[in-house]
């Protein structure tokens, strides 16, 4: 295998493993701002001691989220040295910006969090933990922004064979940068809901602690169907119509779309193939495309035939990535809706299948960042930088396929070791459950 | 100007993280002579829960060598491919094995968790010295800036030793860092060793410091005129002569405080002789790159250090605040590792 492919493996790999972490931890780290915060504006034991229990949950992910990342901070050096000639007068400064405005801020603040119970006062250690949650949203909003400028390149010129700033601003907010941001972070919510109610599933479900998994399930549900419904509307909306608008070959092949259309339709389900590309057994709704992606059922959407051969995107993979992501959409507002009811009709209780179904919902929201991640990536094929560098073009030419492979085998090696410790232990946090709530007297 | 600023800049984050994260590799280091279960236990725990914003160093470090110098960030970081994957996988180790050590249960699997938390330690504190002594050394650039050297070739004898320094000192710093965290037979213990870590430590560093005459002489070529490079020596000297007599003083705060200086000084000495190179090149000096073929331009280079004078000083604040909340001796409480 060349050594253009490797690279693409090792990156997929090892970002796509770190990527299971980061949302997990923002969503949880915030559920824990709600949960610290009514544990000491209440004063209720209660969530004292869920905190406690959730703390521990999200301190190994995040153990493992930090392990994983310090890889990203390092392989665009060594894997992908062109790219990071090309694009380090931009792409570098967001990176710092992670570094000095986020990444401080969420691991002191851990620390504190974790160890500083009862060195600090209940407010500042309610603080710890909303800086926690802070520092990460911080940190995923300046790689957001470093990936959005390779999706929509603004505010530069290219000049001595590189891109150079010309307006930071422009650069930080380009097209894309703020609806990817909301689209992802709420994904990282949805994430954190499904995380806190799934736990709190197998705690009813196991007999641990009932009283307690009751308060955390109601919380983390209510939460879970809010932010399930803002990332269909507005979020995930949004983010489409500016695809649409700005990477119409990406659009194009995330829609299945292969042919250019007025009044074009939104595939409900269908199976791409190709070559010719095209979709079969499709159920499609006529105009709804062209309505959301420019406000009118009959504009006319670009499809994939009018642009060169060259320059689309693999068509099966962004395709299917995304129609699936879509689905996961749906559902976490249907499983959420139906545990809400459940919840306020005071039936959830004894519905073990319900309760199973969430538990077993956890992992969902972390496949559906997965997938719209490859459809996001995948889709901006062949190109590393939207329209200006290609991505075979972009890779370490001192490194030898060979090392990459190396490093391949090593990495995947680490990050099964990783992933099974990591279930390991946290089933073992789950099934021994929080501690009871202990009511201190005044 | 700019670029001088930068190069100083990402200087202070280097010694930044050599000084903070370089007491952790230290303490894991040391868990290797440690024998007693709750005293290995104590030694995590004094760094428990500063580490993770120590390392942060290393990763801002980075953020800003790509940001400033990119070109050197690409060359290096590709060049040291394989030495680069290994430190990485020994960060990886350590990061994971405090909370994995926490929540493993019988003692054998503690102790390969340890075992993951000495060797994610002492692996990066080699390496570092390694590259170190490689880029003092001159690496093989070619014209186009290029890296043309293997990984073996960086196992040369000289980055080796300089590697053995790197190793010596971080392991110095580890156990002075301890003496402040533990109590009674165990700081004694402690208080033992850095005598006969710092002899090696002393030993090490002379032996390397003859070797760069030889092995990189250019170094020196220009830096004895500047009066700056005689006065930052005087301090190293002093800095390092003073550790054994402020520890056997019990005065380990200012012990501590002269271990950082010394750290900070080995790493401007160095710095100032390279100046204005980042990575000399050893097939023509020429072909060098310097802070000012390898940068960002003026523009990025002026928003980073906006970014850096408004963050760093409220990092610097609230990185003080949390280590005065954990400030003196180490307690086992129920959160411990």
């Amino acid at each position: 295998m060349d050594a253009v492919i490797l690279a693409r493996i090792q990156f997929a790999m090892t970002i796509g493993f770190h990527f299971l972490f980061p949302p997990l931890s923002i969503g949880i780290a915030w559920l824990l701002v709600i949960i610290e915060g009514l544990g000491w504006r209440k004063n209720d034991a209660a969530f004292v001691s869920l905190g406690k229990f959730f703390g521990k949950l999200l301190a190994l992910i995040f153990a493992v989220g930090v392990a994983t990342g310090i890889v990203m901070e390092f392989q665009f050096g060594t894997n992908w040295s062109v790219y990071s000639k090309f694009v380090g007068d931009i792409f570098g400064a967001p990176l710092a910006a992670e570094g000095v405005f986020a990444f401080f801020l969420e691991s002191t603040f851990l620390g504190l969090y974790l160890f500083g119970r009862n060195r600090v006062s209940k407010g500042v250690h309610w603080f710890s933990i909303l800086m926690v949650a802070v520092g990460a949203t911080i940190s995923a909003f300046w790689i957001i922004v470093a990936n959005s400028w390779q999706q929509t390149p603004a505010g530069f010129i290219i000049q001595n064979g590189r891109a150079e700033l010309t307006d930071f601003w422009a650069a930080v907010f380009n097209p894309s940068t703020m609806v990817r941001f909301l689209h992802t972070i709420d994904a990282a919510l949805i994430a954190g809901a499904f995380f806190v109610t799934g736990v709190s599933a197998i705690l009813i479900l196991k007999k641990k602690e009932v009283e307690l998994a009751k308060k955390s399930l109601r919380l983390a549900v209510l939460f879970g169907l809010i932010v399930a419904l803002l990332e269909v509307f507005p979020f995930g909306h949004e983010h489409g119509r500016q695809v649409a608008q700005t990477q119409p070959e990406k659009f194009a092949a995330l829609q299945g779309l292969y042919t250019s259309q007025t009044g074009a339709p939104i595939a409900l389900f269908a199976f791409p193939t190709e070559p010719p590309p095209e979709l079969k057994s499709k159920i499609e709704i006529p105009g709804l495309l062209s309505w959301m992606a420019f406000g009118d059922i009959n504009a006319r959407i670009r499809g994939i035939n009018e642009f060169p051969k060259e320059e689309i995107p693999p068509l099966f993979l962004t395709f299917v990535s995304y129609h699936n992501m879509v689905v996961l959409g749906m559902y976490f507002i249907l499983i959420m809706g139906i545990a809400l009811y459940k919840v306020k009709r005071n039936t959830l209780w004894n519905n073990k299948f319900i309760l199973k179904v969430l538990a077993w919902s956890i992992p969902l929201p972390l496949i559906a960042c997965q997938l719209g991640w490859i459809a996001a990536e995948v889709g901006r094929q062949p190109w590393i930088v939207y329209k200006l560098l290609k991505t075979r073009d972009a890779i370490s030419v001192t490194v030898g396929a060979g090392e990459i492979l190396f490093s391949i085998i090593l990495f995947a090696l680490i990050y099964i070791l990783l992933i099974s410790t990591l279930l390991f232990l946290m089933n073992k946090k789950i099934n021994a459950g929080p501690e009871p709530a202990v009511v201190k007297e005044a | 100007m700019l670029n001088i600023i930068w190069f100083l800049l990402v200087g202070v984050l280097i010694i930044g993280y050599a000084i903070l994260d370089g007491f952790d590799l230290g303490v894991g280091i040391l868990q290797l002579f440690t024998k007693d279960k709750k005293e290995k236990r104590v030694n995590i725990n004094a760094i428990g829960p500063v580490w993770d914003g120590n390392e942060v160093w290393l990763l801002t470090g980075g953020g800003a060598l790509f940001a400033a110098f990119p070109i050197v960030y690409a060359t290096v970081f590709s060049g040291f491919y394989l030495a680069f994957m290994l430190l990485l996988a020994a960060l990886i180790f350590r990061a994971v094995s405090f909370e994995f050590r926490k929540y493993v249960e019988s003692d054998k699997a503690k102790g390969y968790w340890d075992l993951a938390f000495s060797v994610g330690s002492l692996l990066p504190a080699v390496l570092y010295g390694v590259a170190f002594g490689n880029i003092l050394r001159g690496l093989p650039i070619d014209k186009d800036g290029n890296f043309l050297g293997s990984f073996i070739g960086l196992l040369n004898p000289y980055a080796i030793l300089v590697g053995l320094v790197s190793l010596t000192m971080f392991t110095l710093h580890g156990a002075i860092y301890l003496t402040l965290k533990t109590e009674g037979a165990h700081k004694e213990r402690i208080t033992g060793l850095i005598n006969k870590l710092w002899i090696a430590f002393v030993v090490i560093y002379f032996a390397a410091t003859v070797f760069s005459f030889f092995e990189a002489s250019y170094l020196f070529s220009t830096v004895m005129k500047n009066p700056l490079f005689w006065l930052l020596l005087i301090v190293l000297f002093g800095s390092i002569i003073s550790i054994p007599v402020l520890v056997k003083a019990q005065k380990n705060g200012y012990a501590f405080l002269a271990s950082s200086v010394m750290i900070a000084c080995m790493t401007l000495l160095s710095a100032l002789s390279l100046f204005p190179r980042l990575v000399p090149s050893n097939i023509n000096l020429d072909y060098s790159l310097t802070i000012f073929n390898a940068s960002s331009t003026a523009r990025t280079l002026e928003t980073m250090l906006i970014i850096a004078l408004i963050g760093m000083p409220i990092v610097i604040g609230y990185t003080i605040f949390v280590y005065r909340v954990f400030r003196g001796k180490t307690e086992i409480t129920k959160e411990s590792y």
